[in-house]
């Protein structure tokens, strides 16, 4: 399986996914810039934390109008698991791939610390390989995650299981019913503020962001590999 | 050619945390009549006339970029402006 990560001018997570990815999970990456105009030989799409074009006017609002994301949302419609960590949520919404906006922290301050969180839907490619309400720390450096949707949407998201982690111990930034990260309607595309991407070593302080990762790769396995 | 000035809120059911902050601030300042702030982005745009209605262009332009619709409103005003 071989997974694209997305650079835009001002992403900063980049290099911590690719390591991710290459280095702890074993599998294939390659840094892939914005203005690419094919995804065709990948089978997953990153995108990954930081600061695309500055965060000018919203985040995420200049990255949504680059040439890969028109890819992007083609594999998205191909049923291409595609993640969006912080920065990439952010892009991922303002395209229009997953629901609702975000604001600003509800204290106005960037955190950056690790935090609770609780599996609330194990049935997703990317959080099979957790158990059911499992509580994981991952860590968190943002300064609008606070995710906003209005009643109708919400209530959309609770009735498709969408809602994937939500933060189970304080919620750091006044989000929407404690929403930390949801997928769309068809299960393929996940957006989630905490960087799994930086728990993938118990050196580092924890590796509990790796079965995110596996559960993608084992997940593609089993539907493209004869005999996985 | 037109003078666009584009003014962009939070919509009114999304809290406003800056807003809030900088209330309490006036407050702090004796100024306890203010009941309410919102704080907003304000963008000038020139632009070339075109075949196209300028209101609907400009529409067209705070929908798909200038504003976020999920949470924030905005409002416009068009001024012919004169070559210089």
């Amino acid at each position: 399986m071989k997974f694209a990560v997305i650079v835009f001018p001002g992403s900063n997570c980049d290099i911590d996914m690719f390591h991710a990815i290459k280095d702890e999970l074993g599998a294939e990456a390659e840094y892939v810039w914005h203005d690419t105009e094919s995804l065709d030989e990948f089978d997953g799409i990153l995108l990954p934390g930081g600061f695309s074009y500055g965060d000018y006017l919203r985040s995420g609002a200049i990255a949504r109008f680059s040439n890969v994301m028109k890819e992007v949302v083609k594999a998205a419609e191909a049923g291409k698991p595609i993640l969006g960590v912080c920065n990439g949520f952010q892009v991922l919404l303002e395209a229009g791939l997953l629901p609702g906006a975000m604001r600003r922290n509800e204290t106005l301050k960037f955190i950056c610390r690790p935090v609770q969180l609780k599996v609330e839907n194990r049935e997703t490619m990317f959080t099979s390989s957790y158990q059911e309400q499992e509580e994981i720390m991952i860590p968190i450096a943002h300064g609008e995650g606070n995710y906003y949707c209005d009643e109708q949407t919400l209530a959309q998201l609770k009735e498709n299981k969408q809602i994937v982690f939500t933060y189970s111990g304080t919620n750091p930034n006044g989000s929407l019913e404690d929403i930390a990260g949801i997928v769309n309607k068809k299960g393929n595309v996940l957006g989630m503020m905490p960087h799994p991407e930086r728990a993938v070593d118990e050196l580092l302080g924890g590796a509990d962001g790796l079965k995110l990762f596996q559960s993608i790769v084992k997940n593609w396995r089993e539907a493209h590999v004869v005999n996985a | 050619m037109y003078k666009v000035k584009v003014f962009i809120t939070l919509r009114e059911s999304v809290l406003d945390p800056q807003g809030s902050v900088v209330k309490n601030s006036l407050h702090s300042l004796n100024y306890n009549e203010v009941s309410d702030v919102r704080i907003g982005k304000y963008m000038e745009l020139t632009v070339e006339k075109t075949e196209r209605n300028i209101e609907e262009v400009v529409k067209e332009m705070c929908e798909r970029l200038l504003a976020n619709v999920v949470i924030e409103d905005y409002r416009f005003e068009i001024e012919e402006a004169v070559a210089q």
